[in-house]
C-alpha cells in the first residue's frame, strides 16, 4: 500500500515535469502566456525550457522564412494595358510578442499581408507604364526589326527610368513599416508572373503576327534585291570580260600589223620595183591554172623568138 | 503480449527509418504498469523494464545512407551533423535526427511536367503549366519559356531550419529570376540565346537562394524548347521560311553568275590568245618574207639584168604549162581576135 502511494506520487511528479518542460525547435520561437497574458521574454533560441505546469502555456511561432503568395489579379498600367500580376513575398516574425499581440497567428497574419501587399503592388504597378514593370535595365535588345513604323520603334527602343527592381523596392518600402507594426519583417517582394490579360493577349498576338509578316516580307524582298544585284553584276562582268578581251586582242593585232608593216617596208623599201616584179611573178604562179586561157601575141617578150630568132624583137624591146 | 511487441517493433522501425518519431508517452507506459500489475505480478515488471530498455537503445541507433547526412537536434537545438554509416544518439525524446539528401540532385520543372521518364520521355503540358512558362519579353512580346532547375542541398542546416517551405521558395524564386532575365531580352534573343539566358537566370537564382538562406546550390538551369505562343507560331515560321527563301534566291543568282562568268573569262582568254597567235604569225611571216626578199635582192643587186631575166623566165616556165588553153596571135593579125569565142570553152567547163 505504501509503495502504491509512492508510485502515485512519482507519476504526478513525472507528469508535472513533462507538462512543465517544453522544447523550442530550431525553426520556432515561443511565448509563454499565463492566463492569456504574455510572461517574460520570447524564447527565440532553440532548446529545452521549463514553465509552470498547467498555469502557463507555450505559444509557438515560426522563426524561419515564411512565404506569402499574392492573389493574382488584373491591374491596369499607366499606359492602360491590363496585365495580370502574380506576386509573392517572404517574411519573418521578428518580434513574436508584438506578433502575438496584434495578429495572434500566421493565418491572420497572411490576411494582413494580403491587404497591405496586394494594395501596394496595385498602387505601384498602376503608376508606371508597362515597360517599366517588365524591364529591369536598359540593356540594348537584339531585334531584327529594321525600318519599321515609328510606333513600334518606340516600343522597342524606349528606355526605362525606373524598372521592375525599383518598383518592387518601392512596394516593399511602402509595405514594410505597416508590417513592422505586426512584428513582421518583410524580407522581399517579387513578381512571380506577369502577363497580358486574355483580351490584350489576343491583340498582342495579332501585333506579333503582323510584325513577323512584315519581317518575312522584308526578307523576301531583300532576297530578290540581292539576287537582282548579283544578276546585274553578272551582266556587267560578262560585258566587261568580253569587251576587254576584244580590246586587248585588237591591240595585239594592231601592234602586230604595224610591226609587220614596218618589217616589210624596211626590207622592200630597198627596191620597190624589184619587189613588185618578184611579187607579181609569184602571183602569176599562184593564179594561173588550167582554167586560165591565155592569148599571147607574137610581139610579146615570150614569143619574140617564135617568128624570128632574135634581133628584131630583142632590139625592139631594147 | 504479442500486440505489445508489435507496437514496440513498429516504433523501433519508425524511429530508425524515417525522420522524427514521436516519443512513447510516459503516461501510457505508467498506466500499463499499473493496470497490468494485478494480473501479472513479478515477471511483468521485468518485461516492461526490458521493453523500455529496448526502446531506448533502438532509438539511439540510426543509419545514414551514402547520399545523406544526419542532422541531430537535442531538445530542438541543432547539435551536430553526422556522415553516412551507423551512428548513435541519445534516445528519441532527447535527440532527434533528420536526414537530408545532400548528394542527390533534385529537379524542378517549369512549364511542363515529365509524365513518363524513359528512353522516349513523355511530357505533359497544358494551360495549367503554360502560365508558368508564358512570359513577357523586353520588347513586350509574349514568349513560352519552359525550363528545369537542378539543385542540390549544400547546407543541410539552412535547408532544414531557415526557410519554412524550401521547395515553393525555390519555385517562386526561379520563376521570378527567369522573368527578370527574359524581361530584358527581345523575343529573338529569348528564342536564339537560350544558353545565355539559362546562365544568367542561374546566377540570379543562386544569389537569391543564398540571400534567403535556403542552403540550396543550383547545379544547372536548362532551357527547354523556348518558343512563341501557338497562335503566333506560323508567322514566326514564315519569317524563317522567308529567310531561307532569301538565301535560296541569292544562291540561285550566284549559281547563275558562277555558271557564266568563268566561261566568259575562258572565252576572253581564248580571244586574246588568238590575237596573240595572229600577231606572232603575222610578224614571223613578215620577217620571213623580208629576209627572203632581202637575200634575193642582194644577189639581184650584183647582177640585175640577168637575175631579172632568169626570174622571169623561170616563172614563165612554171606558169605556162599549167595554163589550160593558150592562143597564139600574130601581132599583125589583130582582126582575128573577134572570131575567137572566149566564153565557150570556159562556159562548157563550168
Amino acid at each position: 500500500m505504501k509503495s502504491k502511494i509512492l508510485a502515485g506520487f512519482l507519476v504526478i511528479i513525472i507528469i508535472g515535469f513533462f507538462s512543465g518542460a517544453y522544447v523550442v525547435d530550431e525553426t520556432e520561437q515561443a511565448i509563454i502566456t499565463q492566463f492569456g497574458r504574455a510572461v517574460g521574454e520570447a524564447k527565440t533560441s532553440p532548446g529545452l525550457y521549463f514553465k509552470v505546469p498547467l498555469i502557463q502555456q507555450a505559444n509557438y511561432f515560426p522563426k524561419n522564412l515564411l512565404e506569402w503568395d499574392g492573389d493574382p489579379g488584373q491591374i491596369p498600367t499607366l499606359d492602360k494595358t491590363y496585365i495580370w500580376v502574380d506576386t509573392f513575398a517572404r517574411w519573418k516574425i521578428v518580434d513574436p510578442l508584438k506578433f502575438f499581440q496584434t495578429v495572434n497567428n500566421v493565418t491572420s497574419a497572411l490576411a494582413r499581408l494580403d491587404d497591405i501587399l496586394d494594395a501596394a503592388v496595385r498602387n505601384y504597378i498602376t503608376s508606371y507604364p508597362l515597360l517599366e514593370t517588365v524591364r529591369v535595365t536598359n540593356r540594348k535588345l537584339d531585334t531584327f526589326e529594321v525600318g519599321i513604323g515609328d510606333n513600334q520603334e518606340e516600343r522597342i527602343t524606349r528606355n526605362i527610368s525606373t524598372g521592375r527592381k525599383q518598383i518592387i523596392k518601392q512596394v516593399q518600402e511602402q509595405a514594410s513599416p505597416k508590417l513592422a507594426e505586426f512584428g513582421i519583417q518583410l524580407v522581399d517582394v517579387k513578381i512571380k508572373r506577369l502577363n497580358y490579360v486574355e483580351e490584350v493577349q489576343q491583340s498582342v498576338y495579332s501585333r506579333m503576327i503582323a510584325e513577323r509578316k512584315q519581317i518575312a516580307e522584308k526578307f523576301r524582298s531583300e532576297g530578290k534585291g540581292e539576287a537582282s544585284k548579283i544578276a546585274g553584276n553578272r551582266e556587267k562582268e560578262l560585258k566587261r570580260i568580253t569587251s576587254e578581251a576584244y580590246k586587248v586582242s585588237q591591240e595585239i593585232k594592231g601592234k602586230a600589223d604595224a610591226e609587220a608593216a614596218a618589217i616589210y617596208a624596211e626590207a622592200l623599201g630597198r627596191d620597190p620595183q624589184f619587189y613588185s616584179f618578184v611579187k607579181t611573178l609569184e602571183i602569176y604562179k599562184e593564179t594561173m591554172d588550167k582554167n586560165t586561157s591565155l592569148i599571147l601575141s607574137t610581139d610579146s617578150e615570150f614569143l619574140q623568138y617564135l617568128k624570128d630568132y632574135g634581133y628584131s624583137g630583142y632590139n625592139k624591146q631594147k | 503480449m504479442s500486440w505489445d511487441w508489435d507496437k514496440l517493433m513498429e516504433q523501433k522501425k519508425s524511429s530508425s527509418g524515417g525522420g522524427f518519431s514521436t516519443p512513447p508517452k510516459m503516461d501510457d507506459v505508467l498506466n500499463k504498469i499499473r493496470g497490468a500489475r494485478g494480473k501479472f505480478p513479478g515477471g511483468f515488471k521485468l518485461i516492461i523494464l526490458a521493453a523500455v530498455i529496448i526502446l531506448l537503445v533502438s532509438s539511439s541507433f540510426y543509419t545514414v545512407d551514402v547520399d545523406e547526412v544526419g542532422v541531430v537536434q537535442r531538445f530542438g537545438r541543432f547539435v551536430r551533423i553526422t556522415q553516412p554509416g551507423l551512428s548513435f544518439k541519445l534516445p528519441s525524446f532527447i535527440e532527434e535526427v533528420s536526414k537530408v539528401k545532400v548528394r542527390y540532385v533534385f529537379k524542378e520543372e517549369f512549364g511542363f511536367r515529365t509524365v513518363d521518364p524513359g528512353i522516349k520521355t513523355r511530357y505533359a503540358s497544358g494551360p495549367t503549366y503554360e502560365s508558368e512558362s508564358l512570359m513577357l519579353t523586353g520588347d513586350l512580346n509574349v514568349a513560352v519559356v519552359p525550363w528545369i532547375v537542378q539543385y542540390r542541398i549544400k547546407d543541410p542546416f539552412k535547408y532544414l531550419f531557415r526557410v519554412k517551405n524550401v521547395r515553393t521558395t525555390l519555385r517562386d524564386l526561379s520563376e521570378a529570376a527567369m522573368r527578370i532575365v527574359v524581361g530584358d531580352r527581345s523575343i529573338n534573343e529569348v528564342i536564339s540565346k537560350r544558353e545565355e539566358i539559362a546562365g544568367e537566370a542561374a546566377s540570379i537564382l543562386q544569389k537569391e537562394l543564398d540571400e534567403a538562406e535556403t542552403g540550396i546550390h543550383v547545379v544547372t538551369i536548362e532551357m527547354k524548347r523556348t518558343n512563341v505562343p501557338d497562335p503566333v507560331q506560323p508567322s514566326f515560321n514564315e519569317v524563317n521560311q522567308a529567310g531561307q527563301e532569301k538565301e535560296k534566291l541569292i544562291y540561285q543568282a550566284r549559281e547563275e553568275y558562277n555558271k557564266v562568268i568563268p566561261a566568259a573569262m575562258g572565252e576572253a582568254e581564248k580571244t586574246i590568245r588568238g590575237a596573240e597567235g595572229y600577231a606572232l604569225s603575222l610578224v614571223n611571216r613578215g620577217k620571213g618574207d623580208a629576209s627572203r626578199f632581202v637575200a634575193l635582192y642582194q644577189e639581184y643587186a650584183k647582177a640585175k639584168d640577168i637575175t631579172k631575166r632568169r626570174l622571169y623566165l623561170e616563172a614563165i616556165q612554171e606558169v605556162y604549162p599549167k595554163i589550160g588553153t593558150k592562143y597564139l596571135l600574130d601581132a599583125d593579125m589583130k582582126s582575128l581576135l573577134p572570131l575567137l569565142n572566149l566564153g565557150k570553152s570556159e562556159g562548157a567547163k563550168q
